[in-house]
């Protein structure tokens, strides 16, 4: 399964990711509209590292992980892994709880704005986009969507 | 092959998945005295609460059992194992035969010996028929005292205080979630639920109930409608008790998840195994811990190689707006100690480890915490005033990152 991987030299953490990735799971027409809203009424899936004390940046969201220590621990079975490999969340299910941020060795799971329920990439094959928004525009290669 | 589960919990669920990544042919059956499809335990106050519904509580989707080829016998009660013969006898006679056993029986409350409890009807909350039998008895003009201010009690009193005129709740402990909460903690979590009308009797207990009345030792009396008993649980041990395998607090297992008996294995709230964090034996009767050590029963019993080694407790616990996240153990040095009315951080350290961990309402990727601590990362490895500050994957090596961010985990 192609997966998005990271390359911190290339990075020079302009947070664009970030709000690619909040665009493209808005439903919103244009980027602009987050203005003011983003980061509360629309939470990026993705996160970018480092910044002013520090020269290195790199971005981390979900690596969908082979023995994936959330989907193991999810408390009401709304983690699940795709037969490809994907860790999907099913919000329905999802009763916010959070032993999944508990578990995450990257950090890369999330309340969602409502704060009732968590958030995950899912490689944009739950919004519009159909594939990572985040690696489409990023215009460095820092983060590349590829089979490794 | 023939596999045969006690249980359809967490522990349960994970075996069968364990088992199927190992061996797709052996056959599976699982035996349950509740007859239900297997469901999330910790949803049932949610249920109450509305924030699920009941057909969003399956653990797995309703095809599980099939697609893994897994006979079920829901309902049934296991009696007795017959570990020479290796059958398990259920109710009504009749005789399974194993050549790999698991014991995932879970626990169930624990009654304490009060004065008069034993002439008038309470409730426990446990399972799904629990929580309904609780729901059915909710109404707004009634008055729950809720004995215990323990992880099950106070999510409990969460679930049904909206739909009832009072809730009380009494606790021997002088602070609510005892067994997870330092005295800081626990004020934060008490003041947000007084805020939503709980009330609370601590340090005091039950000394004697009448029908509607319980007197407490201090000599107060609480009057109620409806009585939770939530102090506590024990461990399902009896099968194997009765047929003389190694039980002390739970069912002992190794790092396998065998039990002392042959090509027998227990996991979840039923065993003991090794908690790394206080390094000794105890029951860590946690809904992860449950699941890892029935997948690592799971792939042993089906001839697969698998330890679980780095058990630690962890709890995720929210009430209305308040989380607390936690994991390891607070017998540390407190490096990180930072308390407000509404939150709180600790972070504590031992041996030059991570130790142990506590957030309230400060939580962003604490896993980045938890992981430190289950794989006892030494602290010389990574940057430690950077991790005082959030966790974050910055405080590590730029090799180690690259391993985590550029390679498939």
């Amino acid at each position: 399964m192609k997966r998005i991987y990271v390359n911190e030299d290339r990075c020079i953490g302009c947070h664009l990711c970030e709000w690619e990735c909040a665009f493209a799971n808005s439903g919103l027409d244009k980027m602009f509209k987050l203005k003011g809203r983003f980061g509360s009424e629309f939470v990026p899936r993705i996160q970018v590292e480092g910044g002013e004390k520090s020269d290195i940046n790199f971005a981390v969201n979900c690596r969908h992980c082979t023995g994936a220590v959330c989907v193991q621990s999810c408390i009401a079975g709304a983690l699940s892994k795709t037969d490809e490999g994907m860790v999907v969340i099913d919000r329905e299910k999802c009763v916010g709880c959070f032993t999944c941020v508990l578990v995450c060795p990257f950090g890369a799971i999330m309340p969602a704005a409502d704060g009732k329920a968590a958030q995950k990439c899912m490689l944009c094959t739950d919004n519009s986009v159909g594939e990572p928004n985040c690696v489409k525009y990023c215009p460095n290669d820092a983060i590349v969507y590829e089979e490794r | 092959m023939e596999y045969v589960i006690i249980g359809n919990g967490t522990a349960a669920i994970a075996c069968i998945e364990g088992i199927r990544t190992e061996d797709k042919q052996g056959e599976i059956a699982l035996i349950s005295s509740e007859n239900r499809h297997c469901y999330g335990r910790p949803l049932i106050s949610y249920k109450l609460l509305g924030r699920i519904s009941a057909d969003k509580m399956d653990y797995r989707p309703r095809d599980f059992y099939e697609n893994n080829n897994v006979r079920t016998y829901l309902g049934r009660e296991a009696v007795k194992i017959d570990a020479a013969a290796k059958t398990v006898v259920l109710d009504g006679g009749e005789k399974i035969p194993y050549s790999k056993l698991l014991v995932a029986t879970g626990s169930r409350p624990f009654i304490p010996p009060v004065s008069g409890l034993d002439k008038i009807k309470y409730h426990t909350f446990m399972t799904y028929d629990d929580m309904e039998a609780l729901e059915r008895e909710l109404s707004e003009d009634k008055r729950v005292l809720v004995v215990g201010a323990g992880l099950i009690g106070l999510k409990c009193v969460e679930g049904i205080l909206h739909r009832v005129k009072s809730v009380t709740v009494v606790d021997v402990a002088d602070r609510v979630l005892p067994s997870i909460l330092d005295p800081d903690g626990a004020r934060i979590i008490r003041a947000e639920l007084e805020e939503c009308g709980v009330k609370f009797i601590l340090g005091d207990s039950a000394a004697e109930f009448t029908d509607g009345t319980a007197v407490l030792k201090s000599g107060a009396r609480v009057e109620f409608d409806i009585l939770v008993m939530a102090v506590g649980v024990r461990p399902n041990v009896s099968l194997i008790k009765d047929c003389g395998g190694d039980v002390d607090r739970g069912i002992t297992v190794n790092a396998k998840c065998e039990t002392s008996l042959p090509d027998i294995y227990a996991a979840g709230d039923c065993s003991e195994g090794y908690d790394m964090s206080v390094d000794s034996k105890r029951v860590l009767a946690i809904l992860p811990n449950a699941y890892f050590q029935g997948k690592c029963a799971g792939i042993n019993m089906a001839g697969g190689v698998a330890s679980f080694v780095n058990a630690v407790p962890m709890n995720a616990i929210g009430f209305f707006g308040s989380h607390v996240l936690s994991a390891g153990s607070y017998d540390g040095e407190l490096i990180v100690n930072e308390v407000s009315d509404s939150s709180l951080r600790k972070l504590y350290v031992k041996d030059g480890k991570l130790s142990g961990f506590v957030l309230i309402n400060d939580f962003a990727r604490a896993g980045v915490y938890t992981s430190l601590i289950r794989n006892s990362t030494p602290l010389s490895d990574v940057d430690l005033e950077l991790l005082k500050e959030k966790p974050q994957l910055l405080a590590f090596s730029k090799e180690e990152r690259k391993k985590k961010l550029a390679r498939r985990v």
